[in-house]
C-alpha cells in the first residue's frame, strides 16, 4: 500500500517507562484523602473496562463507608474477544497499576488488595509476584499497610462481571449479584469494595503524575483522556495503540484499516458492529456525547474486510455466549442459545427470514430484563449485525 | 419503630418499612407480581425473571423480587412491555422444558404450568431446545426421582438443600446452555449425601423433582384378594391432607382420612400415633436407663446427649456427618418402623393371619421414610416390615382417583388393635412434639405426679423456632429413680437440618451440654415434611401446628403410658420396655457413610 495515510494521534502515557513510582506514591500519599478524590474526579477519568463507570466517583463512595474493612481489586479477568491490553499493562508497566491501587486503598481506608487474574495469564504470575515484593517493600519504606495478592480465575468470562468476580473470590460459583447492593457498600466478603480494570488504575497514576488538567486535555467530553486499544482482524498492523478518546471510526479505519474494510466491532463480542456507511457518524467513547453514536469499548477493536460473512461472526459470537453465559438468569441462558438455534434455522430456511424480527425482539428482552451486563449485551452485536446486514443472515 | 419508604405502585400509594423489597409492596397492595425462582423460606436469587417490573426513570425492567424499595419510587407492573418481556421469558422456559404435561406427576400442581396458562402461551414459536439437551432422569433412589427434562434452573432446591438444610447433595454445575441441577461427580441421588428429605420437592416449581411413586403397587396390593393390607397413618398426615382436598391449611380431617382409607379398600386402618406411644416407652426407658449408667454408674462410655431416632432424614444426615455421634442415636426405630415389625409380628398373630400374607403400607409426610423402610435391615418381622411408604401427596391421587368425594365423608375411627394413639402420639408431627410427649411420661414415671405445666402443656418447646431449649428441674422423685432427685434435665429440640447442624457444631466444641435432644430433619417437623402438599411456609406451618395441637388437646388420652393399646401390648407380647422382645422387633443399628 503506498497511499499516504492519516494518523491518528499515537500516546505514550500508559507504557512510557518511568521509574519513578515511589516519588509519585510518596505525594499522593501526602495530600488529604479529599484532595486525591477531587483530583481524580476532575480528571473525568471514567472505567476502562469498558462500562465506564467515573472512578472518582467509585473511590468517593466507598471512601464514605463507615466500616473498618475495604478492599481493592484490579480486574485483570481479561476476557472480552478481541482484547489483550491488560496483559501488556501487567507485564509492562505492573508497577503503575499497583501505584493506583496502593492510593485507591489509602483514600479508602483498604489493608488488603487482590489482582483477579485471567486463568490464561498465568504466566504472568512469576513476573507479577516479584514486581509485588518490590512494591511492598517500597510501601513499608513509605509506611503505608496494604499488601496486594495475586487471585488466579479459572477461565470464566463470567467472572469479569464484578460480583460474579466477588462471588468466585469468595470460593463459590461465579455468578452476578443481584444490584443494589454495589461493590462500593457491598462487595468482595460483603465489604465496601473498590473493583477498577488493569487500564483505569494504571491511568490514575498518570493523573496523579501529570494531574487532572493535562488528562482533561486529551479526549472529548464526556470521553476524557487517552484509551489503550487492542486493534486486531483485517488490519496490517494488528496490536496495542493508546489514542485519545472521541476519534471517530472512519479515522480509525483510515489509520488501521486494509482498504478493504466492511466493519468494525468495537467493544469485543459484547460490543457493537459499525457498518461502512456508519464509519463518519460513530465515534469512540462513552455515551453522553451531544452529537452522533459514540460507543464504548473495553480496548477490542476487529476490524473486518469484505472477505468476512458476518454471519459467521455473529455465529461465532453466539457460540461464546451460549457457552460463557453463567446459566443462571433465564432471558441470558436460553436467550443466547435461542438466538445461536435460531440464525442457523433462518439460514437453512428452516425459519422464514422474518424469525430475525422475532429474535430481535428477544434480545430486546434479553436487554431489558438479564441480571448481569452479559445478558444485557448479547443484543449489542445482535441487533447491530442483523440489522445492517440481513442479507448475509438468509442468503 | 424503623423508617417508612413511600412508593408507588401502578399509582397507588403504599408505604413500607425500609429495606422490604418491590415484591413485598406489591403484596401489601394486593397486586399480584408472578414468580418462579423467589419462595418465602429461602434467600433471594433473582433468577428466573419473570417477576421483572418497570420502574420509572430506570431504562431496564427491575426484579421486583430483589429490588428493594426506596424514596419516590413509582412502580408500574402491568405495562406492555412488562407484559412482553414476562411472556418472552416464560416461553423460553418452555422452550428447555419437556412440555409433555399430561405424563407429569406434577400436572396440575405445577408453578410453570400455572403461568404458561395465565399468559396463554398458545402460539409460542422458538425453537424447541430439548431434543439437543442429554437430560437425564434419575429413577435409582427408592425416596426421590430427578428430571432434568423438568428443571427450569430457578435453583430453589439447591438453595433448600444448602440454606434449610445445611446438606448440599445438589449444587449448580456446568455453565451456559449446559448448566443444570446436579450432585457430586454427577452421580445418582441415592449414592451422595442426600438424606431423601424431600425439601428439594417441596420446594421444586415443577415436576423436576418428585417423590418415587408407590401408588400403583398399593392399588396392586389392595386389587390382590390373597393379601391383607394393612395401612398405618403418620400424625402429620391428618392435619395436611385436607389441603390436597379442598381444605384450607391447618384443617383437621383425621376422621374422613379414616373413612377414605376404608373405602379405598384397606382391610385394616390403623395408626402409627399408637407406635408413636411406643416409642415414647422405649426411648424414654432407654434415657432413663442412660442416665442411670452416667449418673449412678459412673459409666463413661454412656453416649450423652441422647437423639432421637424418628426422623429418617436425620439419621441419615447424621450417618454422613457426624458420625463420631451414631453412638448418641437412640436405638429405637421410627414409629413407622416400629409399626411395620409389629403389623407381622403381634398383629398377624392377633388376627390370625400369616405374616407373609400381610402387605404393611404406611402413610407418611416425608419422603426419607420411603427410603427408611427400604433399609437392608428393616426385616425384623422375618419379612419387609413396610412395605410401601406413601406420602400424603399420594394418598391424595389415590382419594380423587377413587371418586371419593372427600368433604362429604363422615368421620369414622381408627381400627383396633395398634390404632389407638394418645395426644403425646400425635404431637410427634410438630417439632417439639416427642419432647413433650416424652416429658409427660418421663416426668411422671420418675416422680408419680404429672408434668407441672397448665394442661400437660410444654409451651417451651413449641414453635417453629430453629432451637429450643428447656429445662426440668427433677424434685420429689419416688424411691427407684432417687438417683436423680435434684438433677436439671437439659434437653434441646431442633427442626431443619441447618439447625441441627449448628447444635452439634455446637456439642462438639463442647459450648452445650444437654441430656437428651429432638432432633427433625424438616422445618416445623414432621408437619412440614417432604410429603406434605404444597405450597409450604411459615404461615401455613403454623396453621398446621396449631392443628396438631388441637388434636392432642382433644384426644380422651394425653399420655403415652396410659394408651390401653399400650399397656396391653407390654402385658401380652413385648413384657416391659428394652425387653428381649423389645430389642430385637422395635431397635436397630446405624452405619457410617460418606462425607458427599
Amino acid at each position: 500500500m503506498t497511499t499516504t495515510k492519516k494518523q491518528l494521534h499515537r500516546i505514550d502515557l500508559i507504557f512510557k517507562n518511568e521509574q519513578d513510582c515511589k516519588e509519585i506514591l510518596r505525594n499522593a500519599l501526602a495530600r488529604s484523602n479529599q484532595e486525591v478524590i477531587n483530583e481524580m474526579v476532575n480528571s473525568g477519568l471514567k472505567g476502562r473496562g469498558g462500562a465506564g463507570f467515573p472512578t472518582g466517583l467509585k473511590w468517593k463512595l466507598t471512601a464514605e463507608q463507615k466500616v473498618d474493612e475495604k478492599f481493592v481489586i484490579c480486574n485483570a479477568d481479561e476476557g472480552e474477544p478481541g482484547t489483550f491490553k491488560d496483559r501488556e499493562i501487567l507485564t509492562r508497566v505492573p508497577h503503575k497499576v499497583l501505584s493506583g491501587m496502593a492510593v485507591c486503598a489509602k483514600i479508602i481506608g483498604a489493608r488488603k488488595g487482590y489482582i483477579y487474574l485471567r486463568g490464561e495469564y498465568k504466566f504472568l504470575v512469576p513476573n507479577l509476584k516479584k514486581e509485588l515484593r518490590r512494591f511492598h517493600d517500597i510501601l513499608d519504606e513509605l509506611g503505608l499497610d496494604f499488601r496486594v495478592e495475586i487471585f488466579m480465575g479459572s477461565g470464566a468470562y463470567i467472572c469479569g462481571e464484578e460480583s460474579a468476580l466477588f462471588e468466585s473470590m469468595e470460593g463459590k460459583r461465579g455468578e452476578p449479584r443481584n444490584k443494589p447492593p454495589f461493590p462500593t457498600e457491598i462487595g468482595y466478603m460483603n465489604k465496601p469494595t473498590v473493583i477498577n480494570n488493569v487500564e483505569t488504575l494504571a491511568h490514575s497514576y498518570t493523573i496523579l503524575k501529570y494531574g487532572a488538567k493535562k488528562f482533561r486535555e486529551l479526549g472529548v467530553k464526556d470521553s476524557r483522556g487517552s484509551k489503550v486499544f487492542s486493534v486486531s482482524g483485517d488490519t496490517p498492523i494488528p496490536g496495542i495503540y493508546e489514542l485519545e478518546l472521541g476519534m471517530s471510526v472512519q479515522d480509525f479505519v483510515d489509520d488501521f484499516g486494509d482498504g478493504d474494510t466492511k466493519a468494525v466491532q468495537v467493544g469485543g463480542a459484547s460490543g457493537f458492529l459499525v457498518p461502512r456507511k456508519r464509519f463518519g457518524k460513530t465515534s469512540i467513547g462513552y455515551q453522553g456525547k451531544l452529537t452522533g453514536i459514540s460507543l464504548p469499548t473495553g480496548g477490542s477493536m476487529m476490524i473486518f474486510n469484505s472477505s468476512r460473512s458476518m454471519y459467521n461472526v455473529l455465529n461465532n459470537y453466539l457460540d461464546f455466549f451460549e457457552e460463557e453465559s453463567c446459566g443462571q438468569c433465564t432471558p441470558c441462558r436460553v436467550g443466547c442459545q435461542q438466538l445461536l438455534k435460531g440464525i442457523k434455522a433462518v439460514k437453512r430456511g428452516e425459519k422464514p427470514a422474518s424469525y430475525l424480527d422475532k429474535l430481535l425482539k428477544l434480545t430486546d428482552t434479553m436487554k431489558l430484563t438479564a441480571k448481569c451486563g452479559l445478558g444485557q449485551s448479547v443484543a449489542n452485536s445482535f441487533s447491530s449485525i442483523v440489522e445492517n446486514f440481513r442479507e448475509e443472515m438468509i442468503y | 419503630m424503623s423508617n417508612m419508604v413511600n412508593l408507588t405502585i401502578n399509582g397507588i400509594a403504599v408505604s413500607v418499612e425500609e429495606g422490604q423489597t418491590i415484591l413485598e409492596a406489591a403484596e401489601k397492595l394486593h397486586i399480584k407480581i408472578p414468580t418462579l425462582c423467589y419462595h418465602k423460606d429461602l434467600c433471594v436469587a433473582g433468577n428466573c425473571r419473570v417477576c421483572v417490573v418497570e420502574q420509572v426513570g430506570n431504562n431496564k425492567l427491575v426484579a421486583s423480587c430483589a429490588m428493594p424499595v426506596s424514596e419516590g419510587m413509582e412502580i408500574n407492573t402491568n405495562t406492555l412491555k412488562v407484559r412482553n418481556c414476562r411472556k418472552h421469558i416464560i416461553e423460553l422456559l418452555l422452550t428447555e422444558h419437556n412440555e409433555e404435561c399430561t405424563k407429569c406427576y406434577r400436572n396440575g400442581h405445577c408453578e410453570l404450568q400455572e403461568l404458561a396458562a395465565e399468559y396463554q402461551i398458545t402460539n409460542q414459536d422458538f425453537i424447541d431446545l430439548v431434543p439437543d439437551k442429554n437430560y437425564t432422569v434419575d429413577r435409582i433412589s427408592p425416596a426421590l426421582e430427578k428430571d432434568d427434562s423438568k428443571c427450569i434452573r430457578c435453583q430453589r432446591c439447591v438453595r433448600t438443600c444448602a440454606e434449610i438444610q445445611s446438606v448440599g447433595a445438589i449444587a449448580v454445575a456446568h455453565k451456559g446452555s449446559e448448566m443444570k441441577i446436579s450432585t457430586v461427580f454427577d452421580r445418582a441421588l441415592d449414592e451422595v449425601v442426600c438424606t431423601n428429605c424431600g425439601q428439594c420437592i417441596v420446594h421444586c416449581p415443577t415436576g423436576a423433582l418428585v417423590e418415587k411413586s408407590y401408588v400403583e403397587k398399593v392399588w396392586d396390593a389392595i386389587a390382590d384378594p390373597d393379601t391383607h393390607v394393612v395401612v398405618q397413618t403418620a400424625p402429620a398426615v391428618r392435619i395436611g391432607l385436607g389441603e390436597e382436598l379442598g381444605f384450607g391449611a391447618g384443617s383437621r380431617v383425621t376422621g374422613k382420612m379414616v373413612s377414605a382409607l376404608r373405602r379405598l379398600g384397606f382391610d385394616s386402618v390403623l395408626d402409627t400415633d399408637f407406635t408413636a406411644d411406643l416409642t415414647i416407652m422405649e426411648e424414654g426407658t432407654e434415657l432413663l436407663t442412660r442416665l442411670k449408667r452416667a449418673l449412678v454408674e459412673d459409666d463413661p462410655d454412656v453416649a450423652l446427649p441422647m437423639a432421637t431416632s424418628c426422623s429418617p432424614g436425620w439419621v441419615k444426615y447424621i450417618e454422613h456427618k457426624y458420625p463420631e455421634y451414631l453412638p448418641n442415636l437412640s436405638t429405637c426405630k421410627s414409629p413407622q418402623q416400629m409399626f411395620g415389625a409389629l403389623a407381622k409380628t403381634y398383629y398377624a398373630k392377633n388376627i390370625g393371619v400369616d405374616p407373609q400374607n400381610i402387605i404393611s403400607v404406611s402413610i407418611m409426610p416425608c419422603t426419607a421414610k420411603k427410603y427408611e423402610a427400604n433399609r437392608p435391615e428393616m426385616k425384623d418381622s422375618g419379612y419387609k416390615d413396610v412395605d410401601f411408604v406413601l406420602t400424603t401427596r399420594e394418598l391424595a391421587v389415590m382419594i380423587r382417583q377413587a371418586g371419593i368425594e372427600f368433604e362429604k365423608l363422615n368421620d369414622e375411627s381408627f381400627d383396633s388393635i395398634m390404632g389407638t394413639g394418645s395426644g403425646a402420639g400425635v404431637i410427634f408431627g410438630a417439632t417439639g412434639g416427642v419432647m413433650e410427649a416424652a416429658l409427660r411420661t418421663a416426668y411422671e414415671i420418675i416422680t408419680g405426679r404429672e408434668v407441672p405445666f397448665e394442661n400437660l402443656e410444654i409451651l417451651p418447646v413449641r414453635g417453629l423456632d430453629g432451637v429450643k431449649e428447656a429445662s426440668i428441674k427433677i424434685e420429689g422423685t419416688v424411691d427407684d429413680w432417687k438417683f436423680l432427685e435434684g438433677v436439671e434435665l437439659k434437653c434441646a429440640i431442633t427442626n431443619g437440618l441447618e439447625n441441627a447442624h449448628r447444635l452439634m457444631d455446637d456439642i462438639k466444641k463442647g459450648e452445650r451440654f444437654y441430656h437428651f435432644l429432638e432432633i427433625m430433619a424438616c422445618p416445623g417437623g414432621c408437619l412440614g415434611g417432604g410429603g406434605q402438599p404444597y405450597p409450604v411456609d411459615d404461615e401455613v406451618r403454623m396453621k398446621r401446628m396449631e392443628a396438631i395441637y388441637a388434636e392432642d388437646c382433644d384426644l380422651p388420652i394425653r399420655k403415652s403410658h396410659e394408651n390401653p393399646e399400650i399397656v396391653q401390648i407390654y402385658k401380652d407380647f413385648l413384657e416391659e420396655p428394652l425387653s428381649h422382645k423389645s430389642h430385637k422387633l422395635l431397635h436397630t443399628s446405624y452405619v457410617k457413610r460418606e462425607q458427599y
